[in-house]
């Protein structure tokens, strides 16, 4: 390979990095209230919010329906609004952010909803409140379950980071598309797939190890 | 357990006025006027709307609990008993009907004030409900942390109850590597570091077996009888009643079968359901017996007689040895005693083994001899 195309990879996976690291990071953090949110408001929780639960789960239901590259493309307009423009690293941080919210939010959801309801009782009864509850009841006792499930949103988001060089956001994805596929250049298809290999293990690996200590306790 | 901490640390916070006031979560919930822990239910309905239909749970309970007392709720399963608990502390709201708590409608309160009211009741739980992401410490610090306690007073509090139910040094433990008596203990321990007035317990010692069974419950009595407060207990075995209930409820059905003081109830069983309960702690007919025993006296041959007196705890009965023996007369053997003092009322049956003779139905019928007295049967004599 050439010092070019080595460069061209480097370069490639920071943007990655920056793709899937921006994205997941606003997923986590829109995506845990959503799931709490879903929670608390469905039938029997602790806030009576049936319509507003079910606003927001077909949303989120909506947004999960959509394949990601037509979501890519449909969002332009507001990517715009975000970013100012569309192309480039950023403005595929938007649809992507899109997309992993959603998918995070109902994994989320998931982990919260399997928390013991005797718990949540037992903490009404010594005096805690709807806050209270969700601060030391819902979310510790599902970390273990958020983040596995924050470790499976990073690793589907780095396999749709790939496609987000159709708006030339560049990454790992696009050097394998450009290079590797169109230009028959197999080296750098099996590098780019190599490295995508073990990010991808890492990332697992990490989210495994954080999950077991989480249980261990 | 020592006392000296009991007396230190632990006195009767609702007859301290001084300590209620330096203490935070009193400040916060300054016990209404002659709060002491007592609990009444007024015609109490609850009906669930459920997949199948609506479910009468509990079907007009009208019981008063005085302050102070144990006071247990039996039946089987499915017989409304955690309904009516969690009326208590409003886990659960009565479709009908009132629950005073300290003379306050428990359906009244505000969102302040039933966070209030359960500071003032303590719960425990069958399956215990022990935060597993928090140390033993943090899950019995979170009702004073909720309630903004200052630290330094969480600590030494914490401490304290830990103290109280023997769980001292464990404190950085996660519940997980806790036995499941340690476990209830915790969550003793978390109900009490509110210094509440009442204590609601909710098949506490079901998941227990026997041996950590008598010592959760002896440890409920230590609390009972030194902190004054009232204990509200859910089981559905008698025997935990016998141990340290002072009063008992039971329910069937959704209603109630009887009530009353412990020693009544265990001498003199009204209720069919109650009959049932009680069952497995009486012991039938010994089994060699059982096989020997024949309905009538044995004709043209001599035969013994099996006699069965039994004492309900009423009057001023007691076991007279010389009386019995007299009236039964030379020869009289015990074969069976299933006797018990509740309450300091004997209560109970034994069965002899005596000579038969003519005039044995009168002479027994004595009162004296004991509250009820009946021939079982008869069987062969052996001498
Ligand atoms: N949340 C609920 N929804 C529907 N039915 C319930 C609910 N809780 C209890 N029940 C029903 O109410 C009855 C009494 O239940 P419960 O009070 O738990 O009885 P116990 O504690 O004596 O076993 C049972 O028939 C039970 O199935
Ligand atoms: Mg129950």
């Amino acid at each position: 390979m050439s010092p070019q195309m080595i460069d061209r990879l480097w370069h490639a996976f920071l943007d990655t990095l920056t793709m899937v690291g921006a994205s997941t990071f606003i997923a986590l953090a829109a995506g845990i209230p959503l799931a709490v949110f879903l929670v608390m408001s469905a039938q029997g929780g602790l806030i009576q919010a049936p319509r507003a639960n079910r606003l927001i789960g077909g949303l989120i239901n909506g947004f999960r329906a959509t394949p990601f590259v037509v979501l890519m493309v449909a969002l332009l307009p507001f990517t715009r609004l975000v970013t100012g423009t569309t192309i480039g690293v950023w403005a595929a941080v938007v649809p992507l952010s899109i997309s992993a919210t959603p998918f995070f939010a109902r994994i989320a959801e998931v982990s919260l909803r399997e928390v013991d309801h005797g718990l949540i009782e037992a903490a009404q009864a010594v005096g805690c409140r709807r806050w209270h509850i969700i601060r030391h009841v819902l979310l510790p006792e599902a970390l273990p379950g958020l983040v596995g499930g924050f470790t499976i949103t990073i690793v589907s988001m780095i396999g749709a980071s790939a496609m987000a060089g159709v708006i030339g956001a560049g990454g790992l994805g696009d050097v394998a598309i450009r290079y590797g596929y169109q230009r028959f250049d197999t080296t750098v298809m099996l590098v780019v797939i190599a490295i995508l290999i073990v990010i991808v293990c890492a990332v697992q690996f990490a989210g495994d190890f954080a999950v077991r200590r989480l249980r261990a306790r | 357990m020592n006392t000296a901490f009991f007396d230190a640390a632990f006195e009767v916070p609702h007859r301290t006025p001084e300590r209620v006031r330096n203490d935070a979560v009193s400040t916060e919930a300054p016990p209404s006027k002659g709060a002491s822990g007592s609990v009444r239910f007024e015609a109490v309905r609850k009906t669930y709307l459920s997949s199948a239909g609506p479910v009468d749970a509990l079907k007009g309970i009208s019981v008063d609990i005085p302050a102070g007392t144990i006071f247990g709720i039996i039946g089987r399963s499915g017989a409304g008993k955690s309904s009516l608990l969690r009326t208590v502390n409003r886990l659960e709201r009565p479709t009908d009907g009132r629950v005073l708590v300290d003379d306050e409608d428990v359906a009244a309160l505000d969102e302040d004030d039933l966070v209030r009211l359960r500071r003032r009741v303590g719960m425990i739980f069958q399956h215990f409900n022990l935060l597993s992401a928090k140390t033993v410490f943090a899950n019995i610090a979170l009702p004073l942390v909720v309630a903004k306690v200052p630290r330094e007073d969480i600590r030494q509090r914490v401490a304290d109850v830990l103290k109280l139910v023997g769980l001292e040094g464990k404190e950085n433990t996660y519940p997980s590597r806790l036995s499941g008596g340690q476990k209830q203990r915790v969550g003793i321990a978390r109900a009490l570091v509110s210094r509440p007035q009442i204590l609601l317990c909710d098949e506490a010692t079901s998941a227990l077996d026997p041996e950590t069974t008598l010592s959760i419950l002896k440890l409920l009595k230590d609390i009972n009888r030194r902190l004054g407060l009232t204990i509200v207990l859910i089981t559905h075995e008698m025997s935990v009643i016998r141990e340290i209930c002072d009063e008992v409820l039971i329910l069937e059905g959704g209603e109630v079968a009887e009530s009353g003081d412990v020693w009544q109830v265990f001498g003199n069983p009204r209720h069919e359901a109650t009959r049932a309960l009680l069952a497995p702690l009486s012991r039938g007919l010994p089994a060699d017996l059982a096989e020997l025993i024949r309905p009538a006296p044995l004709d043209g041959q001599p035969c013994r007689a099996i006699v069965e007196l039994s004492f309900t705890g009423t009057g001023d009965n007691e076991l007279d040895l010389a009386r019995i023996s007299t009236a039964l007369g030379i020869g009289a053997r015990l074969v069976q005693s299933d006797l018990d003092r509740i309450q300091g009322h004997l209560s109970g049956r034994i069965l002899m083994n005596v000579p038969y003779r003519n005039d044995l139905a009168a002479v027994i019928s004595n009162p004296l001899l004991a509250n009820h007295t009946r021939i079982v049967g008869y069987v062969a004599a052996d001498d």
